[in-house]
């Protein structure tokens, strides 16, 4: 496992669609819910602990197991409600797989799997292991939301990377707990949701003026 | 003020920085394969500069001629695909909107993905494809297309903007492949002196060409569509 390629791939940089996405964010900045640095905490802490912890366990599950995609894939259909937001991590999974072509060699992973399927995926073909992937996965959700708070509220980006800082030990957390049940059935693996992330993107979708995709 | 007719024929020096011939229409870069894809063109420039009055020009002239689509980057809206569609230039199956989440050149220079994905998906749905359009949406003067999702681009800078745009330079006006300076008509109403916007234009610019354009004179954007007339013709046939 190469450290440094871990990095290409977690890069905030990498050219995957994510830029135009706010992980959620902006629609519960409209609604009041978000509106500064504390409540960029609250959200980023709660996001880890539920998509991020079933995105983290499906990258590491489609990391061990990159040919079962489809069945990965179906697994994240049923544990996401919102159609907007099956949508945004479908295009993301797509985006990502463009950017990963032309990095390693790529099995068949269909069109547009969902983000976390297409980065275990990817992160196999990298030769990184589930761990790996399920860093990537957890960290990247706070990451894009982050960013996102930082152009959408005008935050201090010292203090919004200060918030990253600390929520790297979380993300280890979680990874590591993803890790252990890569080789798990798809059924077992963890199904924690957030029903206000699917609410707030169901509204978002039907807005005439937004700033991201999602 | 249209760029002095080329010296035709005339001769190149092997060293010479490749430009566009604007008048006979011939683009001497080397030439993109036909048949593989369609051309894409991108529309760049500040906002409210005529992108998208430009782009429903050049549907309007090319539509009957050419497999054209168009896709659009707004920053906040699906605005300029609706004023394409409500125009009636281009049917709705061949306009797509992209969303760019609050960074429109992060869409067009350093993450094309979703343009991509855009142009991808208007390729398989509607067939083979002459020309696709892609408008960014209204930035500032240092924003650009990739080459990774382009082969020529357009910067549109209009004459309301102040006649010392051209002298300002940043990449989209030294560096498009076609300079469109727009507007003219408002230019005795703005006093802005095309001439001097003809002379920073050439010094910035080289042998790159810049057309001055009114698109409410012209409602077919003639030299513009001469041009990518030009650069579709010169495509050779795919080995
Ligand atoms: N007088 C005059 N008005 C023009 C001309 N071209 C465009 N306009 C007007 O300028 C305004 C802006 O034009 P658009 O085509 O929407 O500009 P745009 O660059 O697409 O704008 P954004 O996408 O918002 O950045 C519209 O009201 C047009 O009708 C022109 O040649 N002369
Ligand atoms: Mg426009």
């Amino acid at each position: 496992m190469s450290l440094a390629t871990l990095l290409v791939l977690a890069d905030g940089r990498l050219p995957s669609g994510g830029h135009a996405h706010s992980g959620g964010l902006e629609p519960q900045v409209s609604a009041g819910r978000v509106r500064e640095l504390d409540s960029v905490a609250e959200f980023l802490r709660g996001k880890l602990a539920t998509t991020g912890l079933v995105a983290a366990a499906f990258a590491a599950a489609a990391c061990a197991r990159p040919g079962n995609g489809a069945e990965f894939d179906q697994g994240i259909d049923v544990r996401t409600p919102s159609p907007a937001l099956r949508k945004a991590s479908r295009a993301q999974g797509r985006a990502l797989l463009r950017a990963a072509r032309a990095m390693w060699t790529l099995p068949s992973a269909g069109r547009e799997p969902h983000q976390p399927v297409a980065l275990g995926i990817v992160a196999s073909a990298a030769g990184l292991g589930a761990l790996e992937a399920a860093v990537a996965a957890a960290h990247g959700t706070v990451s894009g939301a982050a960013s996102a708070a930082v152009r959408l509220l005008g935050l201090d980006p010292y203090a919004v990377h200060g918030l990253l800082a600390r929520l790297a030990p979380d993300c280890d957390r979680i990874a590591a707990a993803a890790a252990k049940t890569a080789g798990a059935p798809v059924d077992d693996l963890p199904a924690a949701g957030a029903p206000l992330l699917d609410i707030g993107a169901e509204l978002h979708a039907t807005w005439e003026v937004r700033l991201f995709a999602s | 003020m249209p760029a002095e007719p080329h010296a035709a024929p005339h001769t190149h020096e092997p060293d010479e920085v490749p430009h566009t011939h604007p008048d006979p229409g011939v683009d001497p870069h080397a030439p993109l394969a036909a048949g593989a894809r369609a051309l894409r063109v991108g529309i760049g420039g500040p906002v409210g500069s005529g992108k998208t009055a430009l782009v429903a020009a050049l549907c309007r002239a090319l539509g009957d001629e050419l497999r054209l689509a168009v896709v659009t980057n707004d920053i906040y809206t699906t605005e300029d695909a609706d004023f394409l569609l409500r125009n009636g230039v281009l049917p709705a199956d061949r306009i797509r909107a992209v969303e760019t989440g609050c960074c429109p050149h992060t869409a067009i220079r350093d993450d094309i993905s979703a343009n991509l994905d855009a142009v991808e998906d208007l390729e398989a749905a509607l067939g083979p494809l002459d020309l696709v359009l892609v408008e960014s949406g209204g930035d500032n003067l240092t924003a650009t297309f990739s080459k990774g999702l382009i082969d020529r681009q357009i910067f549109v800078v209009d004459v309301a903007g102040g006649d010392k745009v051209p002298r300002k330079g940043g990449p989209g006006v030294t560096a498009a492949d076609l300079l469109v300076i727009n507007k003219i008509d408002l230019a005795p109403l703005v006093s802005a002196d095309l001439t001097v916007m003809d002379r920073d234009a050439r010094a910035r610019r080289g042998e790159l060409p810049t057309v001055f354009l009114s698109l409410v004179q012209d409602r077919a954007a003639s030299p513009v569509a001469d041009w990518i007339r030009g650069l579709v013709a010169a495509r050779v046939p795919a080995a």
